[in-house]
């Protein structure tokens, strides 16, 4: 086992953890704009990480490139995805479990 | 190791299958179902069918979870309390499900090496389709050329289910009503990162099509990808918008032109004085046949599943601004 593979097998570990920690979070967290944080958050580090890990494990060839192709997309469009989720959650009306509903229908900062 | 991760994965399909059958709730019903196509994706790739798995999480993951949800947003996303005793259908998928387990009893064992499949139909086309019709990915031969008659069939069924959809709902041609539920008017982020995205899923599209002999790919996975992309134009600038770049008319066109273009390589082999879809006629040289015959039905069938796939779409969305609006 030469020394990229270990890098790469340390990266790669360190994604699974990151992905897990992220499932974890998934059902730790007390309501859903806390989920969606531990969820996309955990998903790009970990995307980052496993393909980087993923990387050297090629040898600079076409599937050098495919992989940072999918990594790019990856990162464009993972987190517009968490940010549209959090955003028609918050225009749908859900409120954080800090808030409190107030009778106009605005949110209420709860200190 | 390799027999642990299908245990998972069967283990994980059957845990999902379970949950769609005892929730109530719709729209999970319809995640949990993209979740099983993917996993029945990954199951695939294990078995190294890697066409099947890209169909599975393109076609089954994909496109049918946004047609499912267009559906839900027209019917409501609870499901209505059953009230008829649940006696008979459990008689039903009992003796339904006997009976296959019976069936599978005379099948050869899974896997077994002295099984027909390995003795007589894969030896075949793996020998003789390197000269037969020269292409690198075999499934492509398999599906385009040897099975050619079968995959227009196929072609021809996704074309009625355009036709069903059509008959039964029909498309409504938006008299440019800005309200604000058609796509995200206000979403900036969206628009922005749609129109970074939409070429490349495009181009990706024509990658996957033009490059099914040689990898994983073909025409109903370019189709999907494709018809893909122009939902999402449609879901983020509003369908009347991307109405006005591809019209409900000439996706109609479109889908009818894919299937005449697949079963007219057909006729034309026959009028060279060879069999119905023979594509050796099609040249001079006979492998160079074959690879224009490829090309050009799974053009026929990129074609056809495209705008099959994007007419549905707008069948249901523009049935749901109706509703909105009302």
């Amino acid at each position: 086992m030469n020394f990229l593979d270990i890098i790469s097998s340390l990266l790669l570990f360190a994604g699974t953890f990151f992905a897990f920690s992220g499932a974890v979070g998934l059902f730790r967290f007390p309501d859903f704009f806390t989920r969606v944080h531990a969820a996309s958050l955990t998903d790009s580090i970990a995307a980052i990480l496993m393909i980087a890990g993923l990387l050297l494990q090629t040898s600079f060839d076409l599937n050098t490139a495919k992989l940072i192709f999918i990594l790019v997309f990856l990162l464009i469009t993972s987190p517009t995805a968490s940010h549209a989720l959090a955003k028609s959650a918050r225009h749908g009306g859900l409120l954080l479990f800090t808030e409190k509903p107030t009778k106009q229908g605005g949110t209420n900062q709860d200190d | 190791m390799i027999e642990w991760i299908d245990l998972i994965l069967l283990g994980m399909l059957a845990l999902t299958a379970l949950r769609v059958i005892f929730l109530k709730d719709l729209f999970a019903v319809v995640m949990l179902f993209g979740i099983y196509s993917f996993l029945s994706a990954l199951v695939f790739i294990v078995l190294d069918a890697v066409d099947v798995a890209f169909t599975e999480a393109a076609v089954g993951a994909g496109i049918s979870t946004v047609l499912m949800l267009g559906t839900l947003a027209l019917t409501g996303r609870t499901e209505k309390e059953n009230t008829h005793s649940k006696l008979l259908p459990i008689l039903v998928v009992s003796v339904t499900g006997a009976a296959l387990i019976y069936g599978t009893l005379d099948m050869p064992p899974f896997g077994n090496p002295d099984n027909p499949i390995h003795q007589h139909v894969a030896p075949r086309y793996i020998e003789d389709s390197p000269k037969e019709v020269g292409l690198p990915n075999m499934v492509t031969s398999v599906l385009a050329s040897y099975r050619g008659f079968d995959t227009l069939g196929e072609t021809v069924v996704v074309f009625s289910a355009a036709i069903g959809v059509l008959a039964l709902l029909g498309i409504r041609r938006e008299e440019d009503n800005n309200t604000p539920e058609s796509g995200f008017k206000e979403h900036r982020v969206l628009q922005i990162v749609a129109k970074i995205t939409i070429p490349l899923v495009i181009l990706f599209a024509l990658y996957v099509q033009f490059h099914g002999d040689f990898g994983p790919g073909g025409g109903f996975q370019a189709g999907v990808i494709a018809a893909a992309a122009f939902i999402l134009y449609g879901l983020v600038f509003g369908l009347a918008k991307s109405m006005a770049v591809i019209s409900p008319m000439f996706l109609r066109y479109m889908a009818a032109s894919g299937v005449l273009l697949y079963a007219g390589v057909g006729l034309f082999s026959m009028m060279q004085g060879g069999n119905f879809l023979d594509y050796n006629l099609l040249a001079s040289d006979p492998v160079a046949g074959q690879h224009y015959g490829i090309l050009i039905i799974e053009l026929g069938v990129g074609i056809t599943v495209f705008a099959v796939m994007l007419t549905i779409f707008y069948a249901f969305a523009s049935q749901t601004e109706r509703s909105n609006i009302q």
